[in-house]
């Protein structure tokens, strides 16, 4: 596998124009010669669709839900970061870069970061050109809130609906051209797998989830923006139906996959509350501006939070990284969590968590005010819990939110396999080993808005368009296993259910691979995963029929692909020995507790190649250049 | 605790001629129901144990199951979303509920939503009004300043609560005349709050209201059921801001270059 990341020549700040410069075009007659196919409807299959289309380009979209409008970006609650430096607080591209470099722990790509920071700016005037309703202040003009790792307020939000207007904006530019024919649009649609002819993407394997058909689709380029793959753990933030079915298929094709292990743990999530559990909710980020994180100085201490009195109450992320306080970066906060509870303080019938509390904000500021802000989650919180936020602090603890992994990507987005595209949270290349919040978003949609229409050209300029046909042999054949696939599922007809086997993986994934991992549970985790997989296809119980809507039969082939993915996150994370980011190796850490880094051994993306088998995967090494951000120890105290 | 479930079971998607098809209520008995689990969580639980005894588990639409994505939505005791008010199916927890109750829970009922199995409806139609114009026709690329146009703090705020709406399809279930006009209005009101919107204000209303038509909606006799099941409190002043939009436009001159910005979808 050959790993040319193309990061163009010249400094940070001219790469990407340089960039630019160099692609070939395709010429504006010609455009609509070529036919491409976008998987995903999220912020960044949404805004590629409609950029892609508005250019001339015909385009196929594709979903799992029954509408675009509802890919899982919809739940982003937070906000969006951009460099505007509307504050006046010393904001600029180059800090917004540095900070983003920084809180991934240096294993991101610089030139892509910087990219990124850059467009952020474009982001927020594209939107607001749309109509998207960000919070506003007296004067009209745009409001911002500052998020984790950051000491300037760059986090532009829309109440605690940030993502859900995003996506509006973008899905109704998708919609404009749906409604001008230029985009056709295919939900209720799941991508099962690529088709691969001479070396190139040209096509796609689709299965129509009402009426079951297995369907191909034949295009110039394929686009994958299918968003993360959380749900290995079971439990998590993420929707019921995200999966790494489509970015799974493509590596099995060729597509190399990049820093599996690298998933973000959410330090401010609503506790289990019991084995129903069915996913964990998130409480934004943005709530760490005004709430406070604490617990109990004593170990197993029982009392109601309002009879711990001020001095008995160790507001631990304010003591130890004081500089940054309650807005510590996500994964510093969630490994704080884990220990105050490991060290017995944490609260709750289970100890596992700890309060975020709004006690204060509220004497200071008001509980209007604090309604105004956050309304609509606490209004969440009370709901799920039964419990007043603005009464009593909120109970919290981490959970499963983001992964920083995914299937690698040049600077122009493309894959290993030619013509195949990878944007959003989908790939793996902005984040480093942790992200920083607001910044999924910008992300998503600098790639789908900004990257892609050009990139994507540079590589359709040297192909002949519509060569390949769905017609194609190859079509035949890769629908054929697709089929196949479906047809063993169901018969099976063995004893336990989908979601019992995704449960039990959830299990060893959060146990052995969560939080803190070791040599010793990742190895264990490497015996059991494969275990239960051969346990999911001998015994696995699916019913109802092949053609016709089947929700048991989507999520089993979802969960076949987490059991033999799930192996190669417990692999890239037993390889990776050093701990960065969200990857935390137990056997790396300082004295007090922070992640040690290696980066004479792992300044490197782990880029790992299917070979028949996941046992067999090879691993290779992009390795990383920092030439801007010097490499330090990072610190927020 | 426990709950006695009657459940819309339909295996065959409607038809135009058959619109019901094999459905029909089936009771089901449901122990160990906890006060902490979600509606949907405790239907996740009646699936599982349709599963083990062998029967084919109920189909229903999900996905964010926290209140945002619009995917879910039932008609739990009559009342779309279930009892409690401001609140998505998967937001309803089973605390709302007595133990010993009984529980009917069917599809959104409406022509323009067809049934496709059991509990789950084709809500395109929704899409297809908003391909018709609620949208800024700007295409990508570098647009001015996004703080050059200065929006008032009331208009934004007027414009969000409006853009709030989850696209659940709610309003129309639960409207005897299963009229989109609380949704079609929240389009609207979004739009014409926002400078950026009022450009093609006209147009908007006009292919709005006519998509809205063609899809087989009702007509709304203010009985604002709709604003009582919206989840995200959508207030029924959109419908008003519909109305009025919808009457100036026509009012105006229609000039013939505009006709139709979006296709008829
Ligand atoms: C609760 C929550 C809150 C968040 N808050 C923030 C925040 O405040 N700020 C921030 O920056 N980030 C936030 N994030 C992260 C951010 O929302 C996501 O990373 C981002 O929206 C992902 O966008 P995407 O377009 O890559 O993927 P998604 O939005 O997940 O879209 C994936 C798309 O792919 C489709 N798809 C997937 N698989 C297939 C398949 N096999 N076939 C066909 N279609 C398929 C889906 O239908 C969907 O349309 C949050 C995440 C969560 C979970
Ligand atoms: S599942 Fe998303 S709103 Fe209920």
């Amino acid at each position: 596998m050959k790993l040319d990341a193309k990061i163009p020549a010249g400094p940070v700040q001219e790469k990407w124009s340089n960039r630019k410069f160099e692609l070939k075009l395709v010429n504006p007659a010609n455009k609509r010669k070529y036919k491409v196919l976008v998987v995903g409807s999220g912020l960044a299959g949404a805004s590629a669709a409609a950029s892609l289309a508005e250019l001339g380009y015909q385009v196929e979209c594709f979903c799992f839900q029954d509408s675009p409008r509802r890919a899982h970006s919809i739940a982003a609650q937070g906000g969006i970061n951009a460099a505007k430096n509307y504050r006046n607080d010393g904001d600029s591209i180059y800090r917004l870069f540095y900070d983003t470099v920084k809180g991934g722990d240096f294993r991101a790509r610089e030139a892509n970061v910087y990219r990124l920071a850059e467009l952020s700016v474009n982001i927020i005037d594209q939107a607001v050109a749309q109509g998207v309703p960000f919070a506003r202040d007296y004067g009209g003009m745009l409001d911002n809130r500052s998020f984790g790792g950051a000491q300037v307020s760059r986090t532009f939000y829309a109440r605690g609906q940030t993502g859900q207007q995003l996506l509006l904006g973008a899905y109704t530019a998708l919609a404009r051209q749906i409604g001008l024919g230029t985009v056709k649009m295919f939900s209720r649609t799941e991508m099962l797998d690529v088709v691969i002819v001479d070396g190139h993407a040209k096509g796609i394997v689709v299965r129509d989830l009402v009426t079951g058909e297995a369907r191909s689709h034949a295009g110039d380029a394929v686009v994958l923006a299918t968003g993360g793959y959380g749900n290995v753990f079971y439990l998590s933030t993420n929707a019921k139906g995200c999966n790494v079915t489509a970015t799974w298929r493509a590596h099995k094709r060729g597509a190399g996959f990049a820093n599996p292990c690298y998933t973000q743990i959410h330090p401010t999530c609503i506790p289990v509350s019991g084995d129903h559990q069915s996913k964990l909710t998130l409480m934004s980020e943005s709530l760490r501006n005004d709430g406070r994180v604490w617990v109990s100085k004593k170990q197993g201490d029982k009392r109601r939070p309002g009879e711990i009195p001020e001095d008995e109450r160790d507001y631990y992320l304010e003591r130890k990284y004081p500089s940054y306080g309650n807005l510590a970066p996500r994964d510093i906060s969630s490994r704080a969590a884990k220990q105050v509870c490991d060290d017995g303080r944490g609260i709750g019938d289970t100890g596992l968590g700890v309060y975020l509390d709004f006690r204060d904000a509220i004497a200071r500021l008001g509980k209007d005010a604090i309604a105004a802000r956050y309304g609509n989650l606490f209004h969440m919180y009370a709901k799920i819990t039964a419990e007043d936020p603005y009464s009593q602090p909120m109970r919290i603890f981490p959970a499963v939110h983001y992964t920083m992994g995914g299937l690698w990507v040049d600077y122009d987005l493309m894959s290993t396999v030619p013509g195949l595209f990878v944007l959003g949270e989908a790939n793996f290349s902005d984040h480093g080993a942790n992200r920083l919040g607001a910044s999924a978003l910008m992300q998503g949609l600098a790639d789908g808005y900004f990257v892609i229409p050009y990139t994507i050209g540079g590589y359709l300029a040297g192909q002949k368009a519509g060569s390949v046909k769905a017609d194609h042999p190859e079509f035949q054949r890769v629908a054929g296993g697709v089929v196949e696939m479906t047809k063993r599922l169901l018969s099976i007809q063995g004893k336990r259910t989908v979601d019992d086997f995704h449960k039990a993986l959830g299990k060893i994934m959060w146990q052995k691979c969560g939080m803190a991992r070791n040599e010793q549970g990742l190895k264990e985790a490497l015996r059991e995963i494969p275990a239960l997989r051969e346990e999911f296809w001998r015994d696995v119980r699916v019913l109802g029929g092949e053609l016709s809507t089947n929700q048991s039969l989507e999520k089993a082939g979802r969960l076949a692909d987490f059991l033999e993915f799930g192996e190669l996150l417990c692999r890239d994370a037993l390889e990776r020995r050093e701990s960065c980011g969200g990857h935390f190796r137990e056997e790396w850490q300082t004295a007090d507790g922070e992640a040690l880094r290696d980066d004479e051994k792992f300044c490197h993306a782990a880029v790992w190649e299917y070979k028949g088998d996941v046992k067999n995967a090879v691993r290779h090494q992009e390795a990383l250049a920092f030439e801007n951000v010097h490499l330090a120890v990072r610190s927020y105290k | 605790m426990k709950v006695t479930l009657h459940i819309w079971r339909q295996s065959k998607p409607s038809t135009k001629d058959d619109f019901a098809q094999d459905g029909k209520m089936v009771r089901y008995e449901l122990d160990h129901v906890s006060n902490d689990m979600s509606f949907l969580e405790m239907l996740d639980v009646l699936n599982e144990q349709l599963i083990k005894k062998g029967e084919e588990p109920v189909t229903f639409d999900h996905d964010c199951r926290e209140g945002i994505c619009g995917t879910c939505g039932v008609v739990v005791n009559g009342e779309p979303h279930g009892p409690e008010s401001g609140t998505t199916t998967c937001q309803l927890h089973m605390r709302s509920f007595k133990d010993g109750a009984e529980i009917w829970v069917e599809p959104w009922r409406a022509a323009a939503f067809p049934v496709i199995k059991d509990l789950m409806v084709d809500r395109t139609a929704l899409d297809r009004i908003v391909q018709a114009g609620a949208f800024v026709s700007v295409n990508t690329g570098a647009p001015q300043d996004a703080n050059a146009l200065p929006v008032p703090k009331a208009d934004a705020d007027k414009a969000f609560d409006a853009a709030a709406c989850i696209g659940c399809g709610a309003c129309v279930a639960a409207c005897k005349n299963a009229s989109s006009m609380l949704f079609v209005g929240a389009k609207v009101s979004h739009f014409v709050h926002l400078p950026q919107g009022r450009v093609e204000r006209e147009t908007r209303a006009r292919n709005l209201v006519a998509a809205m038509d063609k899809e087989g909606f009702g007509n709304c006799t203010n009985q604002y059921e709709c604003e009582a099941a919206c989840p995200k409190d959508i207030p029924v002043r959109v419908i008003a801001d519909l109305n009025r939009e919808y009457l100036r436009a026509k009012v105006r001159e229609e000039p013939a270059n505009t006709k139709r910005i979006g296709g008829d979808g």
